[in-house]
């Protein structure tokens, strides 16, 4: 068998997976986003620093994401809308569950692309019709993947990866969300 | 031989009224007592599995105290000391053979659930007639699922499922049972210690099965042929309304794949061994029909749904086991029916040995293989005792 290299350490997964099953405390991570009101609907949110392994934890370094509106919403579209930022956390949470399954089942993939499509019904948010919700009324993600593997295959390694995907399962099921003044 | 109620007591007890065996009579004979019935190709009532164990126990001469709860187990210097509703007993070794189904599992979010919507499990489940009239959720999709859907739905009541991963299997492929192909192909005699996911495979819930004198299939599709609703995993039950995942056709798509490597599998089998003359084409079936916007909740309080059945799998009972050898999950530490603890020893649990070991037909090879064990660790104990004391002092 020829070794196949999707960039993916699968080692240091399983490695990880047999350690934490001992060591549940290890596995409780608190990611953390800091965002600041610019001005309209235009805000800045940080992302640097969480919580994993036990102690705190650092990215290389710090990014910003701008987050606005277009201007057919009459705002001056410094970055995307909020919602799109769902659509940018599922795709490349499932892009990167399909190289990792991909490498663990030694799939070896020369490209992988996707689009994903929320479609959103916007009176909900906009107050207009309250039996419309504010969020999206689904979702469809279509992948197009060029491997050495049969069509089955390929489809697995997609439905493995939503079904270890923490954004589809964010997305998915529902989350307590608690919003608080400090 | 200690059994709390009476011969097969869960058989008698713990079983709904319609309830068949999901493997064929054929397949289904005890060592000394096979299927001599007029219809191999059958399933069994429950009525008929009690008798088949009847006939056994009485064939195999072993001695059943009936009536004899156990409620401590403890490890002795030399053994274990039982405590029972009959008394105390001493033994040198014990097997456990209390099964993997004691207790059903109902998750957390039952709490949650409106006073007015009845709830109830497989285990308190005997027929439609129980449940008050108007809608039914029936949450899970197992083997237990799909038949209380099936049957409830044809009392006339409206039925959604809420259907998390599941195992789809078809009942009859290329013409054989499916577990006919299970059974000669070689998949249900997989050892447990060949295994890939050990751990996984002890998990599985059960094929989405039923045995009828049709021989139907009882998969989604079927179950939406009859007008079954489903909907995601139930994820939460919050202001009175249940919530499901959105990622039904996720746990469709997963179970159809797995669907369509097992059958391949079967067909290499086929191939390979020449039968490809004697079985029906290969066939792969519809994938399943998922609704294009299946419902996301449940107004628990608007009067739609009236009652709650909980298929949501089994879990064993050792509260009575005073011996550390439990995982934090509940379930028994053990390799192959070898307990971690010396003279204590299990059958009857899922993969313990082989993936067959909780049909009826799959416990004899378990049982052979554990009692050799069992045997032999006696006997090294018993040399060991006559061997001259002196030797290691």
């Amino acid at each position: 068998m020829t070794t196949i290299d999707n960039g993916v350490n699968v080692q240091a997964l399983l490695d990880a997976r047999e350690v934490l099953e001992g060591a549940p405390e290890a596995a409780q991570f608190t990611w953390r986003a800091s965002s600041k009101w610019t001005t309209g609907v235009h805000s800045t949110t940080t992302i640097q620093n969480y919580f994993g392994l036990g102690e705190e934890q650092s990215h290389k370094t710090e990014t910003a994401f701008d987050a606005d509106h277009p201007e057919i919403f009459a705002a001056e579209d410094n970055g995307i809308t909020p919602i799109e930022y769902l659509l940018v956390g599922l795709a490349s949470c499932l892009t990167a569950g399909v190289a990792s399954v991909a490498q663990n089942r030694g799939i070896q993939l020369r490209s992988v692309e996707s689009t994903v499509e929320g479609n959103h019904d916007i009176r909900g948010m906009l107050g207009v019709d309250s039996d419309v919700r504010n969020g999206f009324n689904d979702i469809k993600v279509t992948f197009t993947i060029d491997a050495d593997a049969s069509k089955d295959e390929i489809e697995a390694l997609v439905a493995q990866s939503q079904k270890r995907s923490a954004v589809f399962d964010a997305i998915s099921n529902p989350t307590e969300v608690a919003v608080a003044v400090a | 031989m200690l059994e709390r109620g009476e011969i097969a007591n869960s058989w008698r007890r713990e079983r709904w009224d319609s309830l068949r065996l999901l493997t064929p009579n054929w397949q289904c004979g005890l060592p000394g007592v096979p299927y001599k019935g007029p219809d191999p190709d059958g399933y069994m009532t429950t009525a008929e599995v009690v008798e088949l164990i009847d006939r056994f126990a009485t064939r195999a001469r072993v001695r059943v105290r009936t009536g004899t709860n156990v409620t401590s187990v403890r490890r002795t210097d030399d053994g274990y000391q039982l405590t029972t509703s009959d008394g105390e007993i001493r033994s040198r070794t014990v097997v456990i053979a209390s099964g993997a189904c004691n207790h059903p599992t109902v998750p957390g979010l039952a709490q949650a659930v409106p006073a007015e919507v009845e709830q109830l499990t497989p285990l308190g489940y005997r027929s439609p007639a129980q449940l008050p009239e108007g809608g039914v959720l029936v949450v899970g999709a197992s083997a237990t699922g799909v038949q209380l859907a099936a049957e409830l739905r044809r009392s006339g009541r409206p039925v959604t499922l809420s259907v998390g991963e599941h195992v789809r299997l078809p009942r009859t492929y290329r013409g054989r049972d499916v577990l006919w192909w299970m059974d000669a192909s070689g998949v249900w005699d997989q050892r447990y210690d060949e295994l890939d996911d050990l751990r996984r495979a002890r998990q599985l819930p059960s094929p989405q099965l039923v045995g009828t004198p049709e021989r139907a299939t009882l998969d989604l599709n079927a179950l939406a042929a009859i007008g079954v609703e489903l909907v995601g995993r139930c994820a939460a039950v919050r202001d009175g309304r249940a919530l499901f995942s959105g990622g039904l056709r996720n746990v469709c798509s997963l179970a159809d794949l797995k669907m369509r490597r097992l059958l391949g599998v079967f067909d290499e089998w086929a191939r390979a061994e020449g039968l490809d003359a004697e079985v029906d084409p290969p066939e792969r079936g519809a994938p399943t029909d998922v609704a294009r916007s299946p419902r996301l909740q449940l107004d628990l309080r608007s009067g739609e749904i009236r009652s709650i059945v909980w298929a949501t799998g089994f879990r064993p009972d050792y509260r009575w086991l005073d011996v550390p050898v439990i995982d934090p999950k509940g379930r028994l530490r053990h390799d192959g029916g070898v307990v971690d603890s010396p003279g204590l020893y299990a059958l009857g649990l899922p993969v313990l040995r082989r993936r067959k070991s909780t049909f009826i037909h799959g416990i004899e090879d378990d049982a052979r293989e554990v009692i050799h064990h069992l045997t032999g660790s006696l006997a090294a104990e018993r040399s060991a005792y006559a061997s001259p004391s002196t030797a290691r002092a």
